[in-house]
């Protein structure tokens, strides 16, 4: 291409018009979205959301609209029913007893600005804790008094095969907080097991307020293991067992299985506790989320919505296996039965 | 790195240089800086994306981390391998600007394509090909920056371009967030744009980078030819005879690629670059081991590496006129001993408050002396012909290096602990510099002689 340099220069100047005119418009049509709900989305309406209000499901609204994002809730019998939308806006979020936890990152300066919120039953926020990395999962204990998340850290972009997460607990009276469960002492069946590549993520607590469940990785596996948070340490239960979810009646886990190794595929399964014996559900799909039990009898979850790239749906299934999959609520994330 | 420039008589085409030591050209070519703007754009580009990936895909899709971790592994093995490939496919087809401008069109094109992927799978897609993009286009720009610029003048000319490089790499996150703080869940903007951004670093490219590779017969290109051949004849490559005649540009094989490690000095930087390479710690474990060891708050650790990339910056420029000047191979050992010391403070050293901050300058400081000092010192021993595969070979057995590195520091990690699998790596580190630093000892008159003596000069020669 033999041009001269002016003939550049005006070349160059179209393409930024046109490329900068393209950027502007790409922009402006995303900052106005707030206030188009999506035709035929669910009706969303702002006002108090109370985490006490028994046989209600809270979840984060992920419809179009001015309260994606949002901390919202409906009546567990009617989830089809109008939303109530609260003004605390999460990625992640998860609640029991009046206490929630909502996991927050904002676009700072330089970077992310990541968060965890511990929030009372009006949602208001009672101590905040900053985040290394893109938050993960989230949970509460069923008495409210601790709570647990994991985050994703990444470090740089060009680096070599590398990943890494955090999972803390807090006890949300005291405000003392473990940090990094990799600091606990791990018993793999029946040996100390020492190393630095563990990996925590996916907690779930027990009524006792001490035993906790989640997924530990180390040498290329994931392994289930049950916890004390007196005792900082846990123990290895079975292996291939992820983001577990214990059930209210505490007598079995829900959790993620992968089907084949190496793969990034998972199946929703259940473990009886007792006999350690797991069975798979009726959801043929691939779920990549860390279950909730809405009763003793059934589990909601998290999948993509079908052709949009940053929303998904909650469905629902049995525990036991049997049954079919059913869409809880389009355009929504992160669920927890209330009450 | 061979005092190409020293050891050997001042060429007759670097009139810009008439004695050692007093290195001044007024300005860096033309090209360097279209190339340089061009990675800064493009760079832009890319770190958007890379700055809102985790989140888009943790927190908008719900993918778990050990997904996101796969993926990670996936898309960075990809660009070391492809890097080969391009790097001979541009000296083949005698246009390194084609090759470049195709890697940056493909990775320009991915951008867009992000929107449309939902699940993990096409994503892994994507992202390889944004990769495969990176791999195709590293050798033949960084072989364009070269051989627009005189012998004496590469350190500078390649710290001109990282410096360009990285400040698009810091600006990428910042207008990433921008963007995200001014729209709702703005992902697909943030994608958008950034696939506009990549798009204008194409055009920049075809607008002012002239096409490189196969000599033009314009009267610049064959004085920067000259320079670049002589140079080169000086320094590296075996004798005189070794450099094809600039005018009659003889077909690439392959077998001439291979042919390329034949050439003693080129074999012994691939052979250091690799040796460094499987001793230096990636810049991830680098962050964790900093923040274990001082307690960092965790908020801070994601602006960890933004003070390399600061440093990095800062320094490139100086450090590459300055390894024109004093020497590649004194630059490039000093920044692997700054690593060094690098290392030993996160050891040994008191818990001072001024540690991380230490840590992060002598890391930016190790990527400044290094960087593009190692493409100035490889330019130099590789003939104009061959320079964008001679390019690939060092960046690819480096970067296959790093890699298993990461792996090995990872399984030390396990087995020993933090404490000891750094020390491994800095003892390692330590050998490894000592055996590049005699390796790579300059060349005396007599060694040369032997060197060319050793050397097949049919091998190393492209076939007319």
């Amino acid at each position: 291409m033999t041009l001269s340099n002016s003939r550049r220069l005006l070349v160059l100047a179209v393409a930024v018009l046109l490329l900068g005119g393209l950027a502007a418009a790409l922009v402006l049509r995303s900052a106005s979205r707030d206030d188009k709900p999506s035709a035929g989305g669910p009706t969303v309406a702002a006002g108090a959301v109370t985490l006490t209000r028994p046989g209600s499901l809270a979840f984060l609204n992920g419809g179009q609209g001015p309260h994606r994002g949002a901390v919202a809730s409906v009546p567990a019998d009617a989830p089809e029913s109008g939303r109530t939308a609260s003004e605390l806006t999460c990625q992640r979020f998860y609640a029991a007893a009046g206490t929630g936890v909502c996991l927050r990152s904002t676009p700072g300066a330089l970077a992310q600005d990541n968060k965890a919120l511990i929030v009372d039953s009006e949602l208001r926020t009672l101590r905040s804790f900053p985040l290394a990395g893109t938050p993960s999962r989230a949970r509460v204990s069923p008495s409210g008094r601790f709570a647990a998340w994991t985050v994703f850290v990444s470090g740089e972009s060009y680096g070599a095969a590398f990943f890494s997460t955090r999972t803390a607990i807090v006890d949300t009276r005291t405000g003392k907080l473990e940090a990094n469960l990799e600091e606990f002492a791990i018993d793999m069946d029946g040996r100390e097991h020492r190393a630095q590549d563990v990996n925590f993520w996916g907690v779930t607590f027990s009524k006792d307020d001490d035993t906790f469940y989640a997924t530990v990785s180390t040498g290329g596996e994931t392994h289930l293991v049950k916890g004390s948070i007196s005792g900082r340490s846990v123990k290895t239960l079975a292996k291939n067992v992820e983001c577990p979810s214990l059930s209210p009646d505490e007598t079995r886990i829900a959790y993620k299985k992968r089907v084949r190794a190496g793969a990034s595929l998972w199946r929703e399964h259940v473990m009886d506790l007792g006999t350690l014996r797991e069975h798979a559900l009726a959801e043929k799909r691939s779920v990549d989320d860390q279950a909730a039990w809405l009763d003793d009898r059934t589990l909601a979850y998290g999948l993509p919505t079908d052709g949009a790239a940053d929303s998904t749906d909650l469905w629902t299934v049995p525990a036991d296996g049997s049954g079919t999959p059913r869409l809880l609520a389009p355009g929504a994330a992160s669920p927890a039965r209330l009450g | 790195m061979y005092l190409a420039d020293r050891s050997a008589p001042a060429s007759e085409g670097a009139k810009t240089a008439p004695g050692r030591g007093s290195v001044r050209a007024p300005a860096v070519a033309s090209t360097v800086l279209a190339l340089g703007a061009v990675s800064m754009i493009t760079d832009i580009s890319s770190e958007m994306v890379t700055a809102v990936l985790p989140l888009y895909l943790i927190a908008g899709l719900g993918l778990s981390p050990l997904g996101f971790g796969a993926l990670d592994g996936v898309y960075n093995g990809v660009s070391a391998l492809v890097q080969l490939t391009g790097g001979h496919l541009a000296d083949r087809v005698r246009n390194h600007k084609l090759i470049a401008g195709i890697g940056y069109g493909l990775s320009a094109l991915c951008k867009p394509l992000l929107l449309l992927a939902h699940s993990l799978g096409p994503i892994s897609v994507i992202l390889t090909l944004e990769r495969t993009g990176k791999g195709l286009r590293t050798a033949p720009r960084d072989a364009l920056i070269s051989l627009s610029t005189p012998p004496e003048l590469q350190g500078r000319a390649f710290g001109v371009h990282r410096a360009m490089d990285t400040t698009g790499a810091l600006l990428g996150p910042l207008a990433a967030f921008l963007i995200l703080s001014v729209t709702v869940d703005g992902y697909d903007a943030v994608f958008g744009v950034s696939a506009c951004v990549a798009v204008l670093g194409v055009v920049v490219l075809m607008l002012f980078v002239p096409s490189g590779g196969a000599p033009a017969p314009t009267p610049a290109k064959a004085a920067a030819k000259a320079t670049a051949t002589t140079g080169t004849a000086a320094a590296g490559a075996a004798n005189a005879t070794a450099v094809p005649d600039a005018d009659r540009p003889a077909p690439v094989r392959l077998r001439d690629a291979l042919g390329l490690l034949r050439l003693p000095r080129l074999r012994n930087l691939a052979v250091c670059a690799v040796l460094l390479g499987l001793t230096t710690v990636s810049d991830a474990f680098v962050y964790l081991l900093l923040q274990r060891r001082t307690g960092i708050g965790d908020q801070w650790f994601p602006l960890l590496p933004l003070g390399t990339a600061a440093v990095f910056l800062l320094l490139a420029v100086p450090a590459g006129a300055l390894a024109d000047r004093i020497g590649r191979r004194t630059v490039f050992l000093t920044g692997h001993a700054l690593l060094l010391t690098g290392y030993g403070l996160l050891l040994w050293a008191p818990a001072w408050p001024a540690l991380p901050f230490l840590v992060l300058a002598l890391h930016g400081m190790f990527y400044a002396a290094t960087d593009g000092v190692l493409p100035a010192a490889v330019a130099a021993t590789v003939p104009g012909e061959l320079r964008a595969t001679g390019m690939a070979l060092v960046g690819t057995g480096q970067a296959l290096a790093r890699f298993g590195c990461s792996l090995a520091f990872g399984g030390a990690w396990t087995l020993w602990g933090t404490g000891p699998a750094l020390a491994a790596a800095a003892a390692g580190l330590l050998c490894c510099a000592a055996v590049a630093g005699f390796v790579l000892r300059p060349a005396a008159p007599q060694e040369a002689r032997t060197d060319s003596n050793r050397t097949d000069p049919k091998r190393v020669r492209p076939p007319r």
